[in-house]
C-alpha cells in the first residue's frame, strides 16, 4: 500500500461556466451508502439559484439560435468526454448508488448511450415535431418547433448519473438552456459531470447545477418568472405538487412526471423533448 | 363630396328560431339545471333574447358521470372509422344549419353577421371535418405508435367565438376518443345548445357531449370534477393561472390558451395599404375580442406618420352598428362588464399621457358599443401597451431598426401572436424566428384553420389547437 495521501477534490458548483462556492457559504456532509464521508458538496441557495437562472438567460439566444447541427456536434464532444472519464464516473456512482463495480459501468455507459441518443435528435426534432400545414386558402403555413427557453431541472434523487443525464440532455437537445439541482443525497456525479460540461464545448451558462436540497429549491425555480418551463422528477411527491402550484403564477410548463422514478434504463419517449419545444405556425400569403 | 349611402341590409333575426328557454343537456337528453337561470341578452339592443338553465354542481357531477358511462361503454370502443362518421355527420349539420347558426350567434354575442357566416360557422364546420379524418388514423399522427384517449374532457370556453371555440374543443376531444362535458359562457351560451340539438340529430351516443351553461362556479366545478381527466380551458390569463393551480398534483391533463397583447410590426418597406387592412383586421375584427388582436402596433419611425394618417382614415370607413346588417363592420360590445373594462383602460391610456383618437363615428343610441380607437404616443410602461384591452383599441408604439422592434415585441409577458409586414423575405424569417409568440402572420392577419396548430408562449398559455400536432392534447402518447 502507498503511503501516498490523494488530493481530495472540493465539490463546487457550477454557475455561468465558472465553479463558485455557494455564496451562503453553506455546505453538507455527502457519505456513501454505507455511511462512509465522500465530501462536503455545496449547499446552494436562493441567490446561487437567481444567479443560475440569469446565466441561462444568458446563455439562450446564442445556445437556442446555434445551427442543429453545431448543437448536435457540441452534445457529441460531450459524450465523447463522459467516454473517457468512464471510471470515475463509474467509482462515484458506486459509492453514490450502493451499486457493484460492474453495475455502475453498467450505469456509465447507459448514459453515455443516452447522451449520445439525444445529440442525434437535435436536427431532427425540427423534422419529426414541425409540420407543413395543408391550409384551405392561398397561404404558406409551417410549424417549428422552438426551444421554450430556460429550463428548470429537479433531477432524479436515486439515479445520480444516468437520471441525471436522462432529464438534462433532452433540455439541450431542444436548445433550451438549463438550471439542475441534482441529487441531494448523491450530489457528486453531478458535479463531475459539470466539469465534464465545462471542459467540452457547452457554453457556459448553458448548463448549471446547484448542488442542494430539492425542496428548498425546487419551489423558487418554480416560481422564477424567468424560469420557462420545469421538470419536477426529483423533487418527491408532496415537492411536485409545490411546484406545480408556484408555476402557475406564471403559465410555466411542468413537465407530467410520476411519483416514483421511471426506469431509466429504458428506451426514453419523445415526451422529455416535447416538453422543451413551442409550437410556433408561421402564415404567409402566396400570390403571383 | 358626395359619399354613396349603403342602404340597410338587415338579415332576420328570425332564422335564428330563438325560443324562449333553452336547457343544459346532459346525458342525450335537455333537463332543467338546478342552478339559476340566466338571462342572455343581445348585446346590441340590450334585450334578453332568452331564459337559460344553468347547471349546478349536481347537474355537472351528473354530466360527467353521463360522459364517463358514455366514453366506457361506447364511445372508446367504438373503432375510430365509426366514431370518424358521427364527427362527419356533426359537420355536415353544421354546414346545413350555417345561416340559423350564424344569426343565432350574432344576436347573442354581437358581433357582425358577416363575420358569423364567413368565419365563425364554416370556421366550426371545417373543425369537424378535419378532426373527424383523423379519428381513425391516429397511430399515423407521428405521437407514438399506440395514442390512447383520456377519458372525459372538460371543457371551458369564452364568448368571443362561441361556437368556433366549442368547435376547436369537441372536435378534436371526439376524434381521440374522449367524452366531453363544455361549459359555454354565461354571457353566450345559445348556439352551444343549439349543438346539442345538432348532436342529437347526428345520433351521437348519449352522454358523449353534454353541455352546462352558467357562470364561473359552474366552469370550476366541471374543472374541479375528479373524474375528468383533461382540461381545456379558453379565457383569461387570470382565470387560466388559478386553474392551472387548481389542479397541481391531481394528475389532470391541462391545455390553456389565455390572453394577447400581440404586436404588429410594420417595416418602411411595407406594402402600406395591405397593411392598413391587415391592422384594421388584426385589432378590429371581433370588435377587438380576439386573444390574438394585434393590439400593439409597431412602426417604424420613419413612415410612422404617413401610416396613421391613411390607418385613421380607413378607420373612418368602417360601419359601426346594427351586427346583423350585413354591412357593418364592427358590432356591439359582448357586455356591459366588458364595455366597462375597455373603458377603465381608455381612460387609463389618456391619464398616462397617450394620444387618444376614436372614429367620429355615429354611434348607436341603444346596445353596448365602443368606436375604433387608436392610441399613438405611447410607451411601453403604460397599461394601455401591457394589459390585454380585448376591445376595440389599438396602441402605436414606433422603433427605428429591426432589433429593436424584436426587443420591444417581445417585451410583454403574453406570447401568443404576431405580425410582420415587409417585403424582404429574409427579414421576414428572421423576426418570425425571433418572436417569442406561437403564431406568427407575416404580410396577413388573423388566419385559421384546422390543420394549422394555433396556441400561445409564456403567459399565453400552453398547449396547441389544431393540426397533428394538437392531437397530443386529448391522448395518452
Amino acid at each position: 500500500m502507498s503511503d501516498r495521501v490523494s488530493v481530495a477534490k472540493t465539490y463546487k458548483l457550477y454557475i455561468g461556466g465558472a465553479f463558485p462556492r455557494s455564496e451562503s457559504g453553506r455546505t453538507y456532509p455527502v457519505t456513501d451508502t454505507k455511511g462512509r464521508f465522500l465530501a462536503n458538496a455545496s449547499h446552494a441557495s436562493r441567490k446561487d439559484l437567481r444567479d443560475a437562472v440569469a446565466a441561462a438567460r444568458a446563455a439562450f439566444p446564442s445556445w437556442s439560435g446555434a445551427t442543429a447541427y453545431n448543437r448536435g456536434q457540441v452534445l457529441y464532444r460531450v459524450a465523447e468526454l463522459l467516454e473517457g472519464r468512464r471510471e470515475q464516473f463509474a467509482t462515484e456512482v458506486a459509492d453514490a448508488e450502493g451499486v457493484s463495480a460492474r453495475k455502475a459501468e453498467a450505469i456509465v455507459d447507459a448514459t453515455v448511450d443516452r447522451w449520445v441518443w439525444y445529440a442525434g435528435w437535435t436536427d431532427k426534432v425540427a423534422a419529426v415535431l414541425g409540420a407543413a400545414n395543408p391550409v384551405a386558402g392561398p397561404y404558406f403555413s409551417f410549424t417549428v418547433p422552438e426551444p421554450t427557453g430556460v429550463a428548470g431541472v429537479v433531477a432524479p434523487q436515486d439515479s445520480s448519473l444516468l437520471g441525471l443525464v436522462s432529464v438534462l440532455a433532452p433540455v439541450l437537445a431542444t436548445g433550451c438552456t438549463a438550471v439542475v439541482v441534482s441529487s441531494a443525497e448523491r450530489p457528486l456525479p453531478a458535479v463531475t459531470l459539470s466539469e465534464v460540461l465545462a471542459t467540452s464545448d457547452v457554453p457556459g451558462g448553458v448548463v448549471n447545477v446547484l448542488t442542494g436540497k430539492a425542496g428548498e429549491l425546487g419551489p423558487w425555480l418554480a416560481s422564477h418568472a424567468d424560469v420557462d418551463a420545469i421538470d419536477p422528477t426529483g423533487a418527491g411527491p408532496l415537492g411536485q405538487v409545490e411546484i406545480a402550484r408556484e408555476a402557475a403564477a406564471t403559465v410555466k410548463r411542468v413537465l407530467a412526471v410520476t411519483e416514483d422514478e421511471p426506469d431509466w434504463t429504458a428506451r426514453p419517449a419523445l415526451t422529455r423533448l416535447r416538453h422543451y419545444l413551442e409550437a410556433k405556425t408561421v402564415w404567409h400569403p402566396m400570390g403571383p | 363630396m358626395s359619399q354613396w349611402e349603403y342602404a340597410p341590409a338587415p338579415e332576420s333575426a328570425e332564422i335564428a328560431n330563438l325560443k324562449q328557454r333553452y336547457r343544459p343537456f346532459i346525458g342525450g337528453e335537455f333537463v332543467d339545471g338546478s342552478g339559476e337561470p340566466i338571462r342572455t341578452v343581445n348585446p346590441a339592443t340590450g334585450e334578453v333574447l332568452a331564459e337559460v338553465g344553468t347547471a349546478s354542481e349536481s347537474d355537472v357531477d351528473n354530466a360527467v358521470r353521463s360522459a364517463r358511462r358514455a366514453y366506457e361503454r361506447t364511445w372508446r370502443k367504438l373503432p375510430g372509422a365509426e366514431r370518424a362518421k358521427y364527427v362527419f355527420r356533426i359537420a355536415r349539420l353544421i354546414q346545413e344549419r350555417a345561416r340559423e347558426l350564424a344569426v343565432l350567434e350574432t344576436l347573442d354575442n354581437g358581433k357582425p353577421i358577416s363575420q358569423s357566416r364567413d368565419a365563425d360557422v364554416p370556421g366550426a364546420a371545417a373543425h369537424f371535418f378535419y378532426h373527424a379524418g383523423w379519428a381513425d388514423k391516429l397511430e399515423y399522427a407521428g405521437l407514438g405508435p399506440d395514442p390512447r384517449p383520456l377519458g372525459v374532457a372538460g371543457q371551458v370556453i369564452p364568448w368571443n367565438f362561441p361556437l368556433l371555440m366549442l368547435a376547436w374543443k369537441v372536435a378534436p376531444a371526439l376524434a381521440t376518443g374522449n367524452t366531453v362535458v363544455l361549459k359555454p359562457a354565461e354571457t353566450t351560451p345559445l348556439s352551444a345548445l343549439v349543438f346539442a340539438e345538432i348532436c342529437l340529430q347526428a345520433e351521437l351516443p348519449d352522454g358523449v357531449v353534454n353541455i352546462v351553461p352558467g357562470g364561473d362556479d359552474v366552469g370550476a366545478a366541471v374543472v374541479a370534477h375528479p373524474d375528468v381527466g383533461k382540461v381545456a380551458f379558453t379565457g383569461s390569463t387570470e382565470v387560466g393561472k388559478r386553474i392551472q393551480r387548481s389542479l397541481a398534483g391531481t394528475g389532470k391533463r391541462l391545455t390553456l390558451e389565455l390572453g394577447g397583447k400581440a404586436a404588429n410590426v410594420v417595416f418602411d418597406d411595407a406594402p402600406l395599404d395591405q397593411a392598413v387592412e391587415g391592422i384594421v383586421n388584426g385589432i378590429f375584427y371581433n370588435q377587438g375580442h380576439v386573444c390574438c388582436a394585434g393590439s400593439r402596433l409597431l412602426v417604424q419611425e420613419s413612415i410612422a406618420e404617413e401610416l396613421l394618417d391613411r390607418l385613421r382614415a380607413r378607420i373612418e370607413t368602417l360601419r359601426l352598428g346594427d351586427p346583423l346588417d350585413k354591412n357593418t363592420d364592427i358590432g356591439a360590445i359582448n357586455s356591459a362588464e366588458q364595455l366597462a373594462r375597455i373603458n377603465e383602460l381608455v381612460a387609463a391610456g389618456e391619464a398616462e399621457g397617450a394620444r387618444r383618437w376614436s372614429s367620429p363615428c355615429p354611434l348607436p343610441e341603444r346596445g353596448f358599443f365602443f368606436p375604433p380607437t387608436v392610441f399613438s404616443e405611447v410607451e411601453q410602461s403604460m397599461r394601455i401597451a401591457r394589459e390585454e384591452i380585448f376591445g376595440p383599441v389599438l396602441s402605436v408604439l414606433t422603433f427605428r431598426t429591426p432589433t429593436e422592434a424584436v426587443a420591444k415585441a417581445n417585451n410583454t409577458r403574453y406570447g401568443l401572436s404576431a405580425g410582420i409586414w415587409t417585403e424582404k423575405g429574409s427579414r421576414i424569417l428572421w423576426l418570425a424566428q425571433r418572436m417569442r409568440a406561437g403564431v406568427v402572420w407575416a404580410n396577413t392577419f388573423n388566419r385559421f384553420d384546422p390543420a394549422a396548430p394555433f396556441g400561445g408562449y409564456r403567459e399565453s398559455g400552453f398547449g396547441r389547437e389544431g393540426g397533428r400536432i394538437g392531437l397530443e392534447a386529448y391522448l395518452h402518447v
